[in-house]
């Protein structure tokens, strides 16, 4: 394996960026299901802990997210999340059958990834609607939670706090599914951990796709 | 005519409509304005006409002279507050003796012990709903009792002159809590009144409270009771007063699905909302949001069949890469 074929994809900030991240949500997770569904009978772990350690959580991946905004707008990183809306359709089609049919005809990938292209269709789709959508909604309707004095008080006689709550709630609830999604995609290549082990060390392997 | 007044700008513009329209105004201000004090009963305006105002003016026998002094702050009357309260239409007399006609009153009235609630409550099948005696039993188990005994009277929480029955007939939860903590405030946060039955200085509230995540929320969209009473299904508000150390320290009792506010804060609202508005306008109406508490069954299953999808979908991709390997 020679240093040709990988390629520096992750620099040191996103790294760090990313880790913070990871670990934020998954307390995030967890603590967000203890909350919202534990009973008397019940429970992952106590609730006033689990609100301290969503609060906290919830503060650290906000800040972190700001790491992730600047970072991209300081570096050339911000490139790989441009999207061409004209066909699109037919590039996620491409990607979609890739996935579903030709990834087990041991046919190449559609987008190989090079130098110029980090995230193939369907990574640029679910990478921005999660970090340009998901998580600043979290991050604002959170920061709301945090300081309900903030919250309009009634949205046409209907609770702001509840409005909130619920948005957060199914945001959270979507960020959930992206990362099981997200983890199990990483694991599609040539050996599944090797995803896993770019974004520690920074290089990814184009032999191991 | 009154429909073509109505409908018609010109002839509104009439002088008799315009005096006519003026008169009706006139008379909705007057009927609105008077209608706090005439619902007190007339009988009492003697007592009213020194008890509601900052000074009295009267004839000193002795030096013949009119004097003009100031009132005894805790003997003034919210006379507007009296009227929104149950007693309003009560005369002063009825709880009171009769001996306070006369001025200066006679200093031994004030050793005259006063009614109970329950000397007119108690047994009174108009009253039934309230369950008086039954309170009256739970009150008995309180640690006010239990500390205090007879000198703790209903009447240190629930004041005869402005008591409102807000927890069986306010719509909104906010009222009924700030009423209902208004209640302990006045002892608790009061120490001159807090001394009337204990020999310490009341304890700094926010700071035993600390524990409490959003401490100031939470006092002010929950009642004090909530926490610190034994709830019993069949009162409407519970009278057994823990002592602190058996007061509910755990978060989830409120905060899950089954929470238990829906059998002590929300039970009169949901009575009531049930037969009005409806469950689900019931809950959106609600102006506070306890984490936890609300479900939505929709939103639920939305979410579980969405994961329960990703998780298939992964499933099947992994089965399809083992086979294909």
């Amino acid at each position: 394996m020679n240093s040709e074929n990988k390629i520096y994809f992750y620099p040191v900030w996103l790294r760090i960026w990313h880790g913070i991240n990871a670990l934020g949500i998954l307390v995030l997770i967890f603590t967000g299901i203890n909350m919202q569904y534990a009973t008397p009978g019940f429970k992952l772990m106590d609730f006033e802990l689990a609100v301290n350690l969503h609060n906290i959580a919830g503060i650290l991946v906000s800040a972190n997210y700001l790491i992730f905004v600047f970072g991209n707008l300081r570096t050339s990183n911000h490139k790989f999340y441009r999207i061409k809306l004209k066909g699109l359709y037919k590039r996620l089609r491409l990607q979609v059958e890739y996935y579903t049919t030709g990834l087990f005809r041991n046919q190449d990938a559609p987008f190989p990834l090079s130098e110029k292209r980090k995230f193939n269709p369907m990574q640029k789709v679910s990478y921005l609607l999660v970090m340009y959508l998901f998580v600043p909604g979290l991050v604002i309707t959170g920061l709301g939670l945090l300081f309900p004095e903030l919250i309009i008080e009634n949205v046409y006689q209907v609770s702001g706090i509840f409005l909130t709550a619920v948005l957060h709630a199914s945001l959270g609830f979507l960020v959930s599914i992206f990362l099981i999604v997200h983890l199990y995609v990483a694991s599609i290549g040539k050996h599944p951990i090797n995803n896993f082990k770019s974004i520690l060390n920074g290089y990814h392997d184009l032999n191991g796709h | 005519m009154l429909k073509s007044g109505l409908t018609s700008a010109s002839s509104f513009n009439s002088p008799a409509m315009r005096s006519s329209f003026l008169f009706f105004i006139v008379l909705i201000l007057f009927l609105g304005f008077s209608k706090s004090s005439q619902a007190l009963a007339p009988e009492n305006e003697s007592c009213l006409k020194c008890h509601t105002h900052q000074t009295i003016t009267f004839h000193n026998t002795l030096t013949k002279r009119e004097d003009k002094r100031l009132m005894n702050p805790l003997y003034i009357l919210d006379k507007d507050h009296f009227a929104s309260g149950v007693h309003a239409k009560f005369k002063c007399i009825d709880c009171h003796s009769a001996d306070y006609s006369k001025y200066p009153h006679n200093a031994e009235l004030k050793l005259e012990p006063l009614s109970t609630c329950l000397d007119c409550h108690g047994g009174d099948a108009k009253y039934a709903a309230y369950q008086f005696e039954k309170i009256d039993l739970e009150f008995q188990k309180s640690v006010h009792f239990q500390k205090s005994g007879d000198s703790f009277t209903c009447s240190k929480c629930h004041n005869q002159h402005y008591y409102q029955a807000k927890s069986r007939n306010s719509s909104e939860v906010g009222d009924i809590v700030k009423f209902s903590n208004e209640m302990c405030m006045s002892c608790h946060s009061n120490n001159s009144k807090f001394q009337l039955i204990s020999d310490k200085l009341k304890p700094a509230l926010s700071q035993i409270h600390e524990w409490l995540p959003n401490q100031e929320l939470h006092f002010l969209n929950v009642r004090c009771i909530e926490c610190h009473t034994q709830v019993v299904d069949s009162l409407s508000v519970s009278h057994n007063i823990l002592p602190k150390e058996k007061a509910l320290k755990n978060c989830v009792e409120c905060h899950s699905k089954n929470s238990m506010l829906e059998a002590s804060l929300y039970k009169y609202k949901n009575l009531q909302s049930r037969s009005k508005i409806g469950k689900l306008n019931s809950i959106i109406k609600n102006k506070s949001y306890v984490i936890g508490a609300y479900q939505n069954i929709w939103l639920n299953y939305i979410s579980i069949l969405i994961l329960i999808l990703a998780l298939a979908g992964i499933s099947i991709h992994v089965i399809a890469r083992i086979i294909k390997k």
